[in-house]
């Protein structure tokens, strides 16, 4: 029993990272109707960032999590500014095109710079160690991962629901065009948005430097859930994704204990079985998909 | 206050609008009447600025808005109730109210909307598509009173709407009117159309064919009816 619920337990602390990536996805998917491709690539180069900044600056962790996801979101503006902005309004495919070629070559300098193998991280030293949670005992690093997940995500959902700026990227998620013809310069939102889409997968990256292994492809293994994930969820739905992040999670880790080799086809046994019974995601509406 | 000089548009190679002018005044209620493709809608969306493909001119006030983008025209004072009413799943009632600017001095507080439409003060924290058809109709109007914009264009209010609740889509656009805001309104229920208007276009195959005045429609109301295939 202890054993599963470790388990589960581990999935709680993927779901926090798929929860992140998905939750920035379905920002920029809602309010650019843009499927950022790109978006593995931040969170590697997010891991890459913190490892840079200590190697070379002798930054420490926690600074690189201030650090790295502000430097990632400009990078994100200046990337949306430049191109994703051009091919908005044109088919979909532009954008997928663009934003899968900027994923290929984000990736490969840091192949050329770092090869194929992983670079070492070290936990911060505080959050070294483990933690006694009756059952079993689990790493502090984790714990703190899964807790500062939830409070971000948490964070995030406070500011969309209750703000202004949260109502209208509401607004502009759910159709653009109205929006844009009650007074409210919608574009003037897109350049931010996608940057603070971009700045989340980053600090996803650096989040999971200490645990995961920093390589090149470690954005390109975990896209494809994370598309997963977020079409689970509802595609451009923010509550809906983060929910989406944990239960896929969870289900993986389900898996891992019972059936080992058929936990990574099980999130889209979960994709297939959702979009049957409900198209537009667990926590999508009808009308959002087209907004 | 609008003049809508020459427009034409097109969906792809289909011509819709074939040089539409036409002219509102201060304080009129004018009424867009056709069957539907006409164009009705196609001609409020290209006053909003939402058409891509447009030509000719339209003035409010005087000047120019024919390039401006929605969100200014928006500013400028023209407050849209496109025809699915507008109304947002994901924000409240009393989101949907607040969420476009303020554009206009003669503004409405939300204290004075929630006492000309109780049943929104009392709905405020509900998601906005939970109101019934009627009600979010009123929402959309009550929101283009909030923000103080001084025309109203609004594409087909009382569509599908019981005749309980197009009187009271009636009642709404009286307070409109009587507030000082301008209307121009797509109606296909001639009838109901020439007890809230003053005026009346005859819309056919994108063109303007007829300007009609109530007493005109009343005596060809069946000859209305029956081109308009209702």
């Amino acid at each position: 029993m202890s054993g599963l619920l470790q388990q589960l337990f581990n999935g709680l602390v993927s779901g926090s990272f798929y929860a992140l990536l998905a939750l920035g996805l379905s920002v920029i998917f809602g309010m650019l109707g843009v499927v950022n491709f790109a978006h593995g690539a931040f969170y590697m180069l997010g891991a890459f960032g913190a490892f840079v900044l200590l190697d070379s600056a002798g930054l420490s962790w926690w600074l690189a999590l201030l650090v790295v996801p502000i430097l990632l979101g400009v990078i994100g503006m200046v990337l949306e500014r430049l191109f994703v902005h051009r091919l908005m309004h044109l088919f979909p495919l532009y954008n997928f095109l663009l934003t899968f070629g900027i994923a290929l070559i984000l990736q490969d300098l840091i192949r050329m710079k770092y090869g194929v193998t992983s670079q070492p991280y070290a936990r911060p030293s505080i959050l070294d160690g483990s933690v006694d949670l009756g059952l079993f005992t689990y790493p502090k690093y984790q714990v703190f991962v899964f807790v500062f997940s939830i409070a971000l995500s948490g964070l995030v959902w406070l500011v969309l629901s209750r703000t202004r700026v949260g109502m209208i990227v509401r607004a502009s998620t759910e159709r653009a065009e109205l929006t844009q013809s009650l007074g409210i310069d919608v574009r003037r939102w897109v350049t931010p948005v996608f940057g603070f889409g971009i700045a989340l997968a980053g600090l996803a990256g650096v989040l999971a430097a200490p645990m995961r292994a920093v390589n090149s492809s470690m954005g390109a293994d975990l896209i494809i859930v994370i598309f997963a994930v977020v079409v689970i969820g509802g595609l451009g739905s923010v509550l809906g994704s983060v929910a989406a992040g944990y239960i896929v999670g969870m289900v993986t880790a389900i898996g891992n204990f019972y059936v080992p080799a058929l936990s990574q086809s099980l999130v889209f046994v979960l994709m297939a079985l959702v979009l049957l019974l409900r198209p537009a995601g667990l926590f999508g509406r009808e009308e959002g998909v087209h907004a | 206050m609008l003049n809508v000089d020459n427009v034409t548009a097109r969906y792809g190679e289909a011509q819709v609008l074939q040089g539409v002018s036409l002219d509102v005044d201060t304080g009129e209620v004018v009424t867009l009447v056709g069957r539907n493709g006409a164009g009705k809608t196609t001609l409020l969306r290209c006053l909003m600025g939402l058409h891509r493909s447009m030509t000719g001119d339209i003035r409010f006030d005087g000047t120019s808005i024919a390039t401006l983008s929605p969100h200014k025209r928006c500013r400028a004072g023209l407050g849209y109730v496109p025809d699915d009413r507008g109304i947002y799943a994901s924000l409240s009632v009393e989101e949907n109210l607040t969420l476009p600017p303020v554009v206009g001095p003669d503004a409405w507080s939300l204290e004075k909307v929630y006492e000309t439409f109780p049943v929104l003060a009392e709905r405020r924290r509900q998601a906005g598509t939970h109101l019934s058809g009627g009600e979010q109709q009123m929402l959309a109007m009550a929101r283009v009173l909030r923000m103080g914009a001084r025309i109203l264009l609004a594409d087909e209010p009382t569509e599908g709407l019981a005749p309980l609740l197009v009187r009271q889509i009636g009642e709404i656009i009286r307070t409109v009117k009587e507030h000082g805001v301008t209307v121009l309104l797509i109606e296909q229920n001639v009838h109901f159309a020439s007890t809230v208007a003053d005026r009346h276009y005859l819309i056919a195959q994108g063109r303007v064919v007829e300007s009609l005045d109530n007493a005109e429609v009343e005596q060809r109301e069946h000859e209305l009816l029956e081109y308009l295939g209702i």
